[in-house]
């Protein structure tokens, strides 16, 4: 009979050969829209206990193959390898600019990667760019490419009025993965945790999602979330105090705080990855920005808990540990508090033609 | 644009791809397979920075058809740092004003739509300005 140490010792994942990151890119538009624009629309108020400070508003002329591309040059940019060299270019968004045609191959031309890799559009919610990066860990970790890129990003809509649309925001983030010996932190193993769970969803034609109120706090952001990070650090033998970081999906400011909490991890551990106040909720791109902005921080040495969250539902977690490599690759591309600090605030009037919410015909 | 020839030009567009002369290293944008400087053959591709500054600009009110969405944009005349000068519209302005000799850098961007929400999206680069931590 399995004990239960074997059984989670065997439910980790681990590539055959080390895989890690070579090099990490971020993306966030430049506009800003205050929550307390949107407060003040709908609830004719302006102050009270608004989810987010502010979210990112992508301007016109973007959308997620363009802020993919931003990204991915900034994650090559680092990575310092050539992009013929990559063997995938994976995008994963619940916002891809096409309902038929890949933005994969948008991204992949526009890079100079095409056309001898692998490319696909991922799908899972705000969990389809981890589960890009997972199958990236895979394609590298098995010896079938040397590199592939993976991106999280999105262009999240919430409908007009809705709870959503203090949150919905744009951005993500975009990883080169690579031999463990050439990266700037080593993912040592992932695991991920999924069940069918009615929280959110979009049917087909469908411009704005809809959320089953009951299911999207307790049955599936928290108990994917526990589950996957727990199960992670069991199989690992870690705890809480061996990461210096974590960083967990962000929907709003609150549930990462307080999922972190119950998990065992300190403030400390929490803050330099949540992102969610400043840009709002970047869906497939949340985790893996709050991925980058630790990036952006960490020592060699220091370990980063990652655990994303998608709905319907799924998270996966992540155990990665930084090299030496970080210090110098680093600089060769624009921090995410970069693009965080390039801001310019829009009222809800402009909120609404950047993002289509007027239909003009 | 016809498909074709979108899908013909997209490599250029979408990340500033043109030429160097073999002969006497002048870079080419866009491609024209023949050095301007020396007459020279030259099929050799070069990518470019994307680096530059605002040689000249202009503001438009009025739209050609698939640019409605945009008014107002502004078109700007760039001076790459290779040489070449290129016509494109600037981006991510925010209330930051244009100035002549503004370094600026390419990014890709949505350029137009055809047929509202049914055809396809054409992208290509377009400049915006330097972004604080850039290097
Ligand atoms: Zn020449």
């Amino acid at each position: 009979m399995e004990t239960a140490s074997e059984k989670s010792e065997s439910l980790a994942l681990k590539p055959d050969r080390p895989v890690g990151i070579i090099g990490y890119g971020a993306y966030v538009p430049r506009y800003r829209l205050p929550a307390t624009q949107v407060a003040r629309l709908w609830s004719g108020e302006g102050e009270g206990d608004l989810p987010v400070k502010e979210k990112s508003v992508a301007g016109l002329d973007e959308d997620v193959a363009t802020m993919s591309i931003e990204a991915a040059r900034n994650a090559l940019s680092r990575a310092g390898i050539s992009p013929s060299a990559l063997r995938a270019v994976w995008v994963g968004s619940e916002s891809h600019p096409y309902a038929v045609k890949p933005t994969s191959t948008i991204v992949a031309e526009a890079i100079g990667a095409t056309p001898y890799i692998q490319a696909g559009d991922w799908e899972f919610a705000c969990k389809a760019g981890t589960e890009a990066l997972v199958a990236a860990i895979g394609l590298v970790g098995s010896g079938m490419g040397r590199y592939a890129l993976a991106i999280g990003m999105d262009i999240a809509q919430g409908q007009p009025g809705d709870a959503l649309e203090y949150t919905a925001a744009s951005g993500g983030a975009a990883y080169v993965i690579g031999p463990a010996d050439e990266s700037l932190a080593v993912i040592e193993a992932t695991f991920s945790y999924v069940t069918d769970t009615p929280d959110f969803w979009r049917r087909a034609h469908q411009v704005y999602p809809s959320h089953g109120q009951r299911f999207t706090g307790e049955p599936a952001y928290f108990k994917h979330i526990s589950n996957a990070a727990q199960t992670l650090m069991e199989s690992l033998g870690t705890k809480p105090a061996d990461y210096r970081y974590a960083v967990f999906h962000q929907p709003n400011t609150r549930f990462p705080q307080m999922v972190g909490k119950r998990l065992g991890f300190s403030d400390e551990q929490i803050k330099p990855g949540l992102l969610s106040p400043v840009i709002g909720n970047t869906y497939a791109g949340a985790a893996l920005i709050g991925l980058s902005a630790v990036l952006d921080v960490a020592s060699p040495g220091d370990c980063i808990l990652v655990t994303s969250y998608g709905s319907g539902a799924g998270s996966d977690a992540m155990h990665i540990c930084v090299t030496s490599a970080i210090e110098e690759r680093r600089s060769r591309a624009p921090l995410t508090r970069d693009y965080i600090a390039r801001r310019s605030e829009i009222d809800y009037a402009t909120y609404a033609r950047y993002r289509g919410k007027i239909r003009m015909k | 644009m016809e498909v074709p020839r979108y899908w013909r030009l997209q490599k250029q567009r979408y990340a500033l791809v043109g030429e160097i002369c073999p002969h006497c290293q002048v870079k080419i944008f866009p491609p024209r397979d023949v050095c301007p400087e020396c007459g020279g053959e030259a099929k050799q591709p070069f990518s470019f920075s994307g680096k530059g500054t605002v040689f000249s600009f202009t503001t438009m009110y009025d739209a050609p058809k698939g640019f409605e969405m945009n008014t107002p944009y502004t078109v700007a005349l760039v001076k790459l740092e290779e040489g070449p000068v290129v016509t494109a519209q600037l981006t991510d302005l925010g209330e930051q004003p244009v100035e002549i000799g503004m370094p600026v850098e390419m990014v890709t961007r949505r350029i137009r739509e055809d047929e509202e929400d049914k055809g396809i999206i054409v992208y290509g680069y377009k400049f915006r300005p330097v972004m604080a931590g850039t290097h």
